[in-house]
């Protein structure tokens, strides 16, 4: 179905590297999620465009599978918030998506080869 | 679980989504913009935050189950809209299932159902090979007599264990009090070999049952046990009186175990080696007696057993040659062969007599129901028609066709599963109102009628039959809804095109098809009954009554019974209101048959025949208002010692003696066990009756004086012809009875209900077809009705330009019933097709009607085209009554 197709949770990022860059993220400290998007963008220079159609769903299933966690706390602006961190399992979980992505970046960079102008 | 954190987390992220918002507004108002900017920019980059709560929502269902349950409610909610159609839909379909469901749970019990033994597969039945085609004597359903099955016991490979039952009524109790109970003779081997073990105490065994045993052990129905002893363990070891010997309770049968005959119950089991404390019936080598019954040895299969028993029962058969009969006669005996037949369900006298009949009222029920689908297949199709917008503008904002397709369905499914729990509930009721009636209104018959799989399997699968019949075409219409032209021409408004239509109209056609197989059936069956009752007996059976008397407690010796019947004869004759009395052997149109082979030297073009024999006494003719044609009635010269006489009816003498003279003329019958050959003259003749059953053709009778009856027994068998009703006849008999020999004991009944009472199964038929038939047609009328006003609905502005344009209003009447008439004329002739393919199944159960009778096929057509021309005639005068200006306007 035409919906499904646009909620699969990674728009137009590689599947998985929005999990991941959530897990880097709240490995600093934990966030909400508009800290998160913000994060994201910022330190991509503003070549990642977070959708919260994506990011939402993510730190859902993120947190459905006991990588992340959450609690309410209050925002910068006295608002109640939900904040999320990072668990013991989405430590070991990022350093795993770390390394796979790593050798896949090896692994298409060896394909393409050096740039020739 | 899944359900409650979805619920939350949806919460939670409505929130989440709030607080981004609000934040994102902040950041673009601190780089500057203007309020309303800063929100525009926010909800810009959020999106759609419907979107992201339906990912997450989603992530938290699984999907198919949610979306099923979706469509049922909304289905539910469609209902819900218009109760007067789904509580007739539900209604509708609820009968037509049940009636189904009823006729299959009676099939099922009867000839479906395994009996609950063990490995009911491996059990066998030794039958005669081709039937025993009425040789010898028998009143059961038997294939061996008591000395062949000792032949077979003795000599038999086939089976690890054999037994042998036969079924009896037993008297039980004593005195007044006593009643006739059904029963069951069985050798010991029986309950061992079934693998039946007992409920309470034990059950007989090899050891119970030794020739020439005493009497003593019996065991019990579960059924009887909580009737006479209230289902207490006092029961084992308590005394019952039955035939007037003592015997002891040892056992209880297990509730499930109705016996060996599906259909008839049994109260007691006595062993099989008892019956000679009643009589010689053991060693009668003529005399069917018994079912024989074996489990398969292991790695035996049905046709080696059937090969080993054609092989084999040609031996036994020599080693116990009956006395008696004549050469004739013995041929037929010595080539019989036995053979094996699968008993895993059982026998059933009730099986033969009404599985026929009961497939082919599963049939009619099946197509009522078929009919009932096509009406709601209109009824939804012209639901569809009028969301048709809806559809097209859900499809044109991107639902996808098989969502609505599955949504349209649903409706249909709750409707079928709404019906099919409702006809369930109703089956039960049905099928044992239906057993009740089998059994002429009382408890004779027992089916084990609980469902079981098969009967579920059964429900299910017409329940979705039905679904996918009434519901598939409407849902396939509304997906295919055209988008573009829907939406024009609906916001347009014209004239329906002709195609729309075509569907309904095929229905119709189809409805008024398979009514008219209904109604011809209806109406076959119901003729067929009135023939029957009505047809010519040759006997008046108004007033007469019959009484049996049996005087085995008076002990009288076998020279001075012709005397005591004599003296009870004249006792019953001089009652009151009793006008005429006579004794007969055989009641008329009973079910049972004496007949005997003859020889006569004159006979033109023949040696020899047969014919019924009755033995009778003087008055039988003017008691039963038979006329006597020629010759003389039976006097008292008529002695066991004067010359043997014979009265034959009119039947004899065509098919014996043409039209010559037959009085006079003299035969000879040949010998069968007790009935020696017998010279006998022809001293009168008699008008033609029926004899075993109403359906067969007058047969040749011969009555001959009752005493010079070969055999006569410490019983008679009285009629009588009363001024008085029947009824009080034998009230009045049973009086005088009772007072001057309170120990003899009686049967009573009116011919007339005896013989209504055989006409059951046509009763049945008649019954049921004809009300369905009528329901067939009250519902293509519905049908016709509704589909009739619907497109003249839809026509109306069409039919307001023409009216504009100078149509006369009896023109569009016209126009209405020419579309009418050429669907009952595809109907009818698709129902006459229809018709003449099912006519074989029922031929057989007919009485002097054929099922495709011009006459019968012409008044169906008569019946279906009155009512369609009725079920046209509000809606045709509704079209002509359409006001043009009023049509045209209100597009």
């Amino acid at each position: 179905m035409a919906r499904k197709k646009q909620s699969d949770g990674s728009g137009d990022m590689l599947a998985g590297t929005l999990d991941m860059m959530i897990l880097k993220t709240l490995l600093a400290a934990p966030a909400h999620g508009h800290t998160i998007a913000h994060a994201i963008e910022k330190s991509s220079d503003e070549v990642l465009q977070v959708e919260h159609g994506s990011l939402y769903p993510a730190l859902y299933k993120l947190e459905n599978k006991g990588w992340i966690a959450s609690f309410w706390g209050t925002s910068e602006n006295n608002r109640r918030a939900k904040y999320y961190r990072i668990t013991p399992d989405g430590r070991k979980q990022l350093s795993n998506e770390r390394s796979r992505w790593e050798s896949l970046v090896r692994a298409v960079g060896q394909v393409l080869g050096p740039v020739e102008d | 679980m899944l359900w409650r954190r979805r619920r939350r987390q949806d919460r939670e992220l409505a929130e989440e989504l709030e607080l981004y918002l609000a934040q994102e507004i902040e950041d673009n108002r601190a780089r500057g913009m203007s309020a309303d900017d800063a929100r525009a920019a926010a909800r810009k980059k959020l999106g759609s935050r419907a979107l992201a709560r339906e990912a997450v929502y989603e992530m938290n269902s699984v999907r198919w189950l949610d979306t099923v349950w979706g469509d049922l409610k909304y289905g539910l909610r469609q209902l819900r809209l218009s109760p007067g159609f789904a509580v007739t839909a539900i209604l509708t379909l609820a009968l037509g299932i049940g009636a189904n469901t009823a006729m299959f749970e009676l099939l099922n019990a009867l000839r479906l159902r395994s009996l609950p033994v063990e490995r009911p597969g491996e059990i066998m039945q030794v039958v005669v090979d081709g039937g025993i085609k009425g040789w010898g004597t028998s009143d059961g359903p038997y294939d061996a007599t008591n000395p062949l099955w000792e032949e077979i016991r003795r000599n038999q490979q086939a089976f690890s264990k054999v037994f042998a039952w036969s079924r009896s009524g037993f008297l039980y109790g004593e005195g007044v009090q006593a009643k006739i109970i059904p029963g069951v003779l069985a050798t010991g081997g029986m309950f061992s070999t079934l693998g039946v073990k007992p409920y309470r105490g034990r059950l007989l065994s090899e050891g119970d049952d030794r020739r020439g045993c005493a009497p003593g052990p019996t065991v019990i129905s579960y059924g009887m046990w909580q009737r006479e002893f209230g289902g207490q363990d006092s029961a084992i070891g308590a005394k019952l009186m039955l035939n007037d010997k003592l015997f002891e309770v040892v056992g209880v049968t297990p509730p499930e175990y109705l016996g060996l005959e599906v259909g008839n119950r049994f109260d007691v089991v006595v062993p099989h080696c008892v019956q000679h404390v009643w009589g010689d019936g053991l060693e009668q080598k003529h005399v069917w007696a018994v079912i024989v019954m074996g489990r398969l040895r292991p790695g035996w299969t049905e046709e080696k057993a059937a090969q080993h028993l054609k092989a084999a029962s040609g031996q036994w058969f020599a080693a116990v040659p009956p006395t008696g009969y004549a050469a004739s006669g013995m041929a037929t005996w010595q080539r019989f062969r036995l053979t094996a037949a699968p008993a895993g369900t059982g026998v059933s006298g009730l099986r033969e007599q009404y599985e026929r009949s009961l497939w082919l009222l599963l049939g009619i029920t099946s197509l009522v129901l078929v009919i009932a689908c096509a009406n709601l297949a209109n009824l939804m199709l012209a639901r569809a028609a009028s969301r048709e917008r809806e559809m097209a503008v859900r499809l044109a904002i991107g639902a996808s066709r098989k969502r609505l397709l599955a949504q349209v369905l649903s409706e249909s499914l709750l409707l079928a599963a709404a019906g099919a729990a409702l006809g369930a509930m109703l089956a039960g009721t049905l099928s044992r109102t239906l057993l009740w009636y089998l059994g002429n209104g009382k408890d004779e018959h027992q089916l084990d009628l609980s469902s079981d799989w098969r009967v579920l399997v059964f429900t299910t699968a017409v329940a979705l039959a039905t679904c996918l019949l009434f519901g598939l075409a409407p849902a396939l219409r509304s997906a295919k809804a055209d988008v573009a032209g829907t939406i024009h021409v609906g916001a347009r408004g014209a004239t329906a095109g002709r195609n729309q239509f075509l569907f309904h109209r095929f229905l119709i056609a189809g409805q008024i098809a398979v009514s008219l197989v209904l109604v011809v059936g209806a109406l076959v069956f119901v003729r067929s009954f009135h023939k029957l009752t009505t047809v010519e007996t040759g006997i008046r059976q108004e007033g007469v009554a019959v009484h049996f008397i049996n005087f085995v407690p008076l002990k009288v010796a076998q020279e001075a019974r012709l005397s005591m019947q004599r003296q009870l004869l004249d006792r019953v004759r001089s009652v009151p209101g009793i006008e005429h009395a006579s004794t007969t052997t055989h009641v008329a149109m009973g079910g049972g048959s004496w007949a005997l082979a003859f020889r006569a030297p004159d006979l033109p073009g023949k040696d020899g025949g047969w014919s019924r024999f009755t033995w009778a006494s003087a008055d039988y003719f003017k008691t039963m208002g038979i006329p006597l044609k020629a010759g003389r009635d039976f006097t008292d010269r008529d002695t066991p010692t004067s010359p043997h006489v014979v009265i034959v009816n009119e039947a004899f003498v065509r098919k014996y003696y043409g039209n010559a003279n037959a009085i006079g003329r003299q035969f000879r019958t040949t010998g069968e066990p007790g009935y020696p050959p017998t010279p006998y003259e022809i001293v009168g003749v008699a008008g033609d009756t029926k004899y075993f059953d109403l359906r067969e053709e007058m047969p040749p009778i011969a009555y001959a004086p009752q005493t010079q009856n070969p055999r006569v027994g410490p019983w008679i068998r009285i009629v009588t012809r009363s001024s008085i009703p029947a009824e009080d006849a034998i009230a009045a008999v049973q009086r005088v009875m009772q007072a001057e020999y309170p120990s003899v004991r009686m049967g009573q009944f009116v011919l007339r209900t005896m013989v209504e009472e055989r006409l059951v199964r046509e009763r049945l038929l008649a019954w049921v077809s004809g009300f369905f038939g009528a329901l067939a047609v009250v519902l293509a009328m519905i049908g016709l009705y509704g589909v009739l006003s619907y497109t003249v609905a839809r026509r109306r502005n069409e039919i307001g330009i023409r009216l504009a344009l100078g149509s006369e209003r009896r023109g569009i009447v016209r126009l209405v019933m020419v579309e009418v008439a050429v669907l009952v004329a595809v109907g009818v002739a698709a129902g006459g097709a229809l018709t003449y393919m099912a006519r074989q199944g029922v031929g057989s159960l007919l009485f002097d009607v054929t099922p495709t009778d011009p006459e019968m096929l012409v008044a169906a057509i008569a019946v279906l085209a009155f009512i369609a021309g009725a079920g046209s005639l509000i809606p045709a005068w509704r079209a002509a009554g359409v006001n043009p200006v009023v049509a045209l306007r209100a597009e």
